[in-house]
């Protein structure tokens, strides 16, 4: 008050303490960049976007389409082996069953087989925690304390090794493809190592350490569902065995949905198979131990090439090619409907 | 929001009984049950909580917390505004709630003070009236009249060596008058420089402060000690007067105080030269009655000066004096003494006594004192008017100066259809004039068929919220205090409130703080809308207080207001820029807020729903547990911010040239259900997209390698992905102010989603604490895949392209109000911005009376009886003699 005749309030003079600082932070005049949605920018964007979605959307149908792929549900092809499966008594009997099909053209290029299951929800809560990442490292842990049960250890105290639900439900149905000739039949060479991710094969499993896998697993039982103990899951390859198993490892890395296929083994490409599997007759000579029926699943095995966007799926090809023709007729309805309102806004202002 | 929460579980834990019913019965061969779980139900049961912890994002924590860092925020912002901070006293604005910013968006009603909130409390004399001549307008050459500015030749008051620098008067014609020694203008300043009970202070030689009673008597006093005739001292007997530069004692014989029925106040003194003289001011009205039949000519021309002046709204006072005879005074001061001595029915008898003297007076002139409205009053009050503001008026003040100011500062004005005032005695009057003057507004809302009426009849009782009603034209309402405290009883309450809410403006005038609290209470109960009280002194705490939002004047009267309020500034027209500017930016910013954090929780909850689907309903998430964790605490938390503490969608200066962009707020337009339904369904709709796109992608189908593409992990890395980046282009699309801290946070938070997604799927992460970091290798091996991101774009595009297109066609097609402004804007903004228009002032015509006085019993008694009165220090107590405090006003009631 008393300084009010000799206060002249000037902007931008110094001011007294607790005049707050005149910043653009502090007073809310921060430059910025103000976007607004006019006309010609969504346009531009329905536009751009449509014609870029059509033309990925083509380009992925072409390429799935390029893709062979033969799948052969089996379940019902080996009725019998079925049967014997649905009774668990039967474990420890043996049953082969043979599919044969017949390949009019010659699949070129890398081939894989797969087996794919329905109905099996290895995504189910409870199932997706049911294992010891810990104990898959080979470490020495008290797997008791991990989400295995029920499958932790036997009534006697024995452990299982691996343990969980998981493990123990490993898809263990051998499949082996023979090329028919006239008089003979040939066994397609196939890869079962290297089909895992390096990260899995290297980081996450570990077999414990000893001097020879037996012993390392020394103490603990196989899961109850199994028919070998871990460590002779390849008795051939050093590398492939116990937990390091690619088959094991594959079925560890449990699928997002209740239908999948797993990668299972890769045509060797020597001699007759150089340029991937000749056209002609082919049987696959199926081990059949994993049952499916008690829980109404299927069983496929698939054989397919791949390309650069995956697999034969068209899905995402259909999807670029909808939306992109949605973006587009949008942009149209668009240009329409401005092109009426600026029609009539001129016509108001006469 | 919770119900549909319980709604989602529950379908869920349906499916999951179903399921485990269906299919996981038959599953049990690779997964058996879990222990105790021994039927489908009760597994559907236990899922049912299972979802509940797994949903319950949809209403996260982290809401409350963003809710009031930004509520923080823009309260720092009203703080550091220079546009509110006041030079003279140092005062800037400050947010003393942080919690009600967003209110301050949706104001519908504001309560307002009068004294010291409107007006500063400060009186000026400003045109006078002497002998039938008017003086105060500045005419030029060709004798139009100029608006007085800034700039306008002041009088210089040079020549006198007492004049208050102060004082500004701008018509020279009455400094000649005096100095050429007219006798009507000598005798009219020498009356203002006598007739008063203001008591003098001399601290310095020619430092002279008045101690006025009223603001309005200092104001006379100085205007007459700058003309020349300057009140030096007084005693009980004595009043020491300096004139044109020659000190004169006057004997001070009797003092006829002030009272409001008197309306006038009179004192008796004999001159140095020893004539016995009555000098007399008061309310035209009165005084006129007293005067004598030879002035009448001049009367009439002073009624047109008076309502010359009443018409800008100034307070007028009207002077006259009275030479007395020596033997009838001496008889009458006898008499006086008496009565003033007698034990029964004195103030009677005084009464009589004063009427008795107080007659065949000789008209002087009139004055013109200007209330002063504070700066910017009527042109703050226009905007918020515009703003569809409805402003109310609680006034201790007089029902006349209190129109006087309603005219004054644009609040009443002539255009106006009617302005009813409601002054009945009786219940019954008061429910007349209510009834009459809604009748008169909306003929219809007396008939059946109207919907308040309807709504009336069918619930015995009463409807708990009286829904807007539009009157047929702009009407003002005035009701005094006595009428008030009628219309606030329980039986008359609807009706007041009805009829009042129908009114642009509303002034209650000799109210007590009590009614003013009452009257906020009131509309609170009755309308759903934010009220808003602002005001300066104690009287005005009840009223803050009850008032959703209280704002304090931090001005002369002491600290009550201020701090019984929740915002406080210096001055009343910095309400405009906190309620357009600060308010509206606050309220949008918290609706934007809103809807996106509902929006994007939408997004990411709603996935784990559909999920359920095709995970046998088994509580199984989508995500990565630390992305659920961090999604709400780091990924999306700072872009979300930066949008609600920067975004403006028009600058301050456009918000305050567009008033009507306020009232979306006021009919909470921006964040209401209808909104929050709309975000929901966008939410739902993002978050199918988000599942099936990658969904449909990933079934069935392999890597580029040919190794298996759908395992869980490399979907959820896949599905986490595509949502944070659709809710990162969706803020971006939300966001219309994009600052440098925008854009930091944004793609901040984007890398940091990928560097901390690295960093957890590390190899070293997973060998260190292997059970926390399940998710090795992830990262690396699914993005690289060519596929993926072409699903991560699809899911964009599917996200944000419908939305923008269905806000763009929204614009063309049916802009909102406050659209077709900012459109305006953008077309104003191609052209220089307008000067800030000047606004018109005042308005002339319409009779206004109004006079100049406290409503108190003047001190005339206390001078008289010499108590207080100490020569040397004047003012040792100057308690009693406060000037303006509203309090004692009040009392009087």
């Amino acid at each position: 008050m008393k300084n009010k005749t000799s206060f002249l309030p000037q902007e931008g003079e110094a001011c007294t303490s607790r005049c707050p600082d005149n910043t653009a932070f502090k007073q809310q005049k921060l430059p910025a960049w103000k976007p607004q949605l006019t006309i010609a920018s969504v346009l531009s964007t329905f536009f751009l976007i449509g014609t870029f979605c059509l033309a990925v959307g083509v380009c992925l149908i072409l390429s799935a389409n390029s893709v062979r792929e033969i799948q052969i549900d089996y379940s019902d092809k080996c009725s019998d082996c079925s049967k014997l499966r649905e009774n668990s008594s039967n474990w420890y009997k043996e049953c082969h069953c043979s599919v044969n099909f017949t390949l009019k053209e010659d699949i070129l290029g890398d081939v894989f087989m797969y087996y794919g299951l329905q109905n099996f929800y290895q995504n189910h809560r409870r199932y997706v925690i049911s294992r010891s990442d810990a104990q898959l490292l080979g470490r020495n842990v008290n797997i008791q304390k991990s989400y295995c049960a029920p499958f932790t250890t036997y009534r006697n105290g024995t452990p299982m090794a691996p343990c969980g639900a998981i493990a123990n439900s490993m898809f263990n149905d051998t499949i082996d493809l023979f090329y028919n000739l006239k008089s003979y039949a040939i066994e397609v060479p196939l890869l079962k190592t290297g089909n895992s991710w390096w990260t899995d094969k290297n980081v996450k499993f570990r077999n414990p350490k000893s001097y020879n896998l037996s012993s390392a697993f020394a103490g603990t039982a196989r899961p109850p569902y199994w028919q070998k103990p871990v460590y002779l899951l390849d008795e051939e390859d050093e590398r492939n065995n116990g937990y390091l198993n690619d088959d094991f490892i594959i079925w560890m890395r449990v699928s997002a949905f209740a239908t999948f296929r797993n990668l299972y083994r890769r045509v060797r490409r020597v001699a007759l198979f150089a340029d991937g599997l000749p056209a002609g007759n082919y049987t696959f000579r199926i081990s059949y131990n994993f049952p499916v029926t008690k829980f109404k699943g299927r069983k496929h095995v698939i054989l397919s090439t791949v390309v650069w966007s995956g697999g034969s799926n068209p899905f995402l090809g259909i999807a670029y090619v909808v939306s992109g023709t949605a973006a587009t007729l949008t942009g149209f309805v668009i240009t329409a409907i401005h092109l009426k309102l600026r029609k009539k806004k001129t016509y108001f202002q006469k | 929001i919770f119900a549909f929460l319980a709604l989602m579980c529950l379908i869920l834990a349906i499916g999951n009984g179903i399921w485990e019913y269906d299919k996981g019965y038959y599953f049990q061969v690779y997964l058996p049950w879990a222990e105790g779980v021994h039927s489908a139900s009760y597994s559907g049961f236990l899922m049912f909580w299972s979802y509940v912890i797994i949903l319950n994002t949809v209403v996260p924590i982290s809401l409350y917390v963003s809710v009031e860092i930004i509520r923080l925020g823009n309260s720092f912002y009203i703080d550091w505004d220079r546009k509110m901070y006041y030079p003279q006293n140092d005062t800037p604005a400050q947010a003393r709630t942080t919690t009600l910013n967003e209110e301050l968006g949706q104001i519908k009603y504001i309560f307002s003070d009068k004294t010291g909130t409107l007006t500063q409390n400060i009186m000026c004399f400003n045109k006078c009236s002497i002998n039938g001549k008017s003086y105060g307008d500045v005419y030029d050459m060709s004798g139009q009249r100029i608006e007085i500015n800034e700039n306008t030749e002041k009088v210089d008051f040079s020549y006198n060596q007492l004049a208050d620098p102060k004082f500004s008067f701008y018509d020279h014609s009455l400094v000649e008058a005096v100095k050429l020694g007219d006798v009507p203008t000598h005798r009219f300043f020498r009356l203002l420089s006598l007739c008063h009970t203001v008591m003098p202070e001399e601290k310095k030689e020619g430092n002279l402060v008045y101690q006025a009673q009223s603001p309005d008597e200092g104001a006379l006093v100085t205007a007459a000690r700058n003309f020349g005739f300057v009140f030096r001292a007084r005693t009980p007997e004595t009043i020491t007067v300096v004139e044109m530069g020659e000190t004169k004692v006057y004997k001070l014989l009797a003092i006829l105080d002030f009272n409001n029925v008197r309306k006038r106040m009179s004192v008796i003194v004999r001159s140095p030269e020893g004539d016995l003289t009555l000098y007399c001011k008061g309310a035209d009205t009165i005084l006129y009655e007293l005067l004598d039949s030879s002035c009448d000519s001049l009367k009439e021309e002073t009624t047109e000066h008076l309502n010359e002046f009443a018409g800008e709204g100034l307070r007028t006072l009207v002077v006259a004096y009275r030479n007395l005879n020596e033997d009838y005074f001496q008889d009458w001061i006898r008499r006086h003494h008496e009565a003033s001595t007698a034990l029964e029915g004195r103030e009677d008898k005084l009464s009589e006594l004063y009427e008795e003297i107080e007659k065949d007076l000789m008209l002087l002139g009139a004055t013109a004192i200007e209330d002063k409205l504070q700066d910017g009053v009527p042109q703050t009050i226009e905007t918020l008017a515009k703003a569809n503001i409805k402003i109310w008026v609680l006034t201790g003040d007089k029902q006349e100066t209190a129109m006087n100011i309603g005219y004054s500062c644009n609040l009443l004005y002539d255009d106006m259809e009617d302005v009813f005032i409601i002054e009945g005695s009786t219940s019954e009057d008061v429910l007349n004039e209510l009834r009459n003057a809604r009748k008169k507004m909306k003929p219809d809302s007396f008939l059946d068929s109207d919907e308040i009426n309807i709504q009336f009849e069918k619930s015995s009782k009463k409807p708990k919220m009286i829904p807007d009603e539009q009157a047929n034209g702009v009407y003002g309402l005035v009701i005094t205090g006595h009428s008030l405290a009628y219309a606030l009883e329980a039986n008359l309450e609807l009706e007041l409130v009805r009829t009042a809410c129908m009114c642009k403006v509303v002034i209650c005038c000799r109210v007590t703080p009590l009614q003013k609290a009452q009257v906020v209470e009131l509309v609170k109960k009755y309308k759903k809308a934010v009220t808003l009280a602002i005001g300066d002194g104690a009287n005005d705490v009840s009223m803050i207080k009850t008032a959703h939002i209280g704002v304090g004047i931090s001005g002369q009267e002491g600290m009550q207001a201020v701090l019984s309020s929740d915002f406080s500034f210096a001055q009343f027209r910095y309400l405009q820029r906190l309620l357009l500017v600060h308010g509206r930016w606050s309220y949008i910013r918290m609706c934007k807020f809103l809807k996106y954090f509902f929006y994007k929780n939408f997004a990411f909850t709603l996935v784990h729903f559909w999920y359920g689907f095709f995970s046998g309903f088994s509580a199984q998430t989508v995500y990565d547990e630390w992305f659920i964790t961090l999604y709400n605490l780091v990924y999306t938390s700072l872009p979300v911010l930066g949008m609600s503490l920067f975004d403006q969608d028009v600058d301050d200066r456009w918000s305050m040239l567009f008033p009507q962009l306020y009232v979306p707020g006021q009919q909470n337009l921006y964040f209401n259900k209808v909104v929050f339904v709309k975000c929901m369904l966008q939410g739902i709709y993002s978050s199918l997209i988000l599942f099936f796109i990658p969904y449909g992608a990933m079934y069935n189908t392999m890597r580029s390698d040919g190794k298996a593409i759908a395992d869980y992990q490399s979907f959820a890395l896949m599905a986490q992905t595509c949502l944070l980046i659709v809710v990162s282009v969706q803020i971006g699309l939300d966001t219309s102010y994009w600052t440098v801290v925008n854009q930091f946070f944004i793609w901040g938070s984007l890398s940091v989603y990928f560097a901390i997604t690295f960093t957890m799927y590390s190899d070293g992460m997973y060998l260190i604490f292997t059970a926390s970091f399940p998710f090795v290798g992830t990262a690396r091996n699914t993005l690289g895949q060519p596929s993926v991101w072409l699903a991560i774009f699809l899911s964009i595009t599917l996200c944000v392209l419908p939305v923008v297109g269905y806000r763009f066609l929204k614009g063309q097609l049916k802009p909102t109000p406050s659209e077709k402004v900012l459109l305006k804007i953008k077309e104003a903004k191609k052209r220089p911005p307008p000067p800030s228009p000047k606004r018109r002032l005042r308005r002339t015509s319409t009779r206004r009376s109004g006079y100049a006085f406290s409503h108190q019993h003047g001190f005339g008694a206390l001078i008289m009886s010499g108590r207080n009165m100490r020569p040397k220090s004047p003012f040792a107590t100057t308690g009693t003699f406060s000037p303006n405090s509203d309090k004692h006003k009040h009392k009087g009631l």
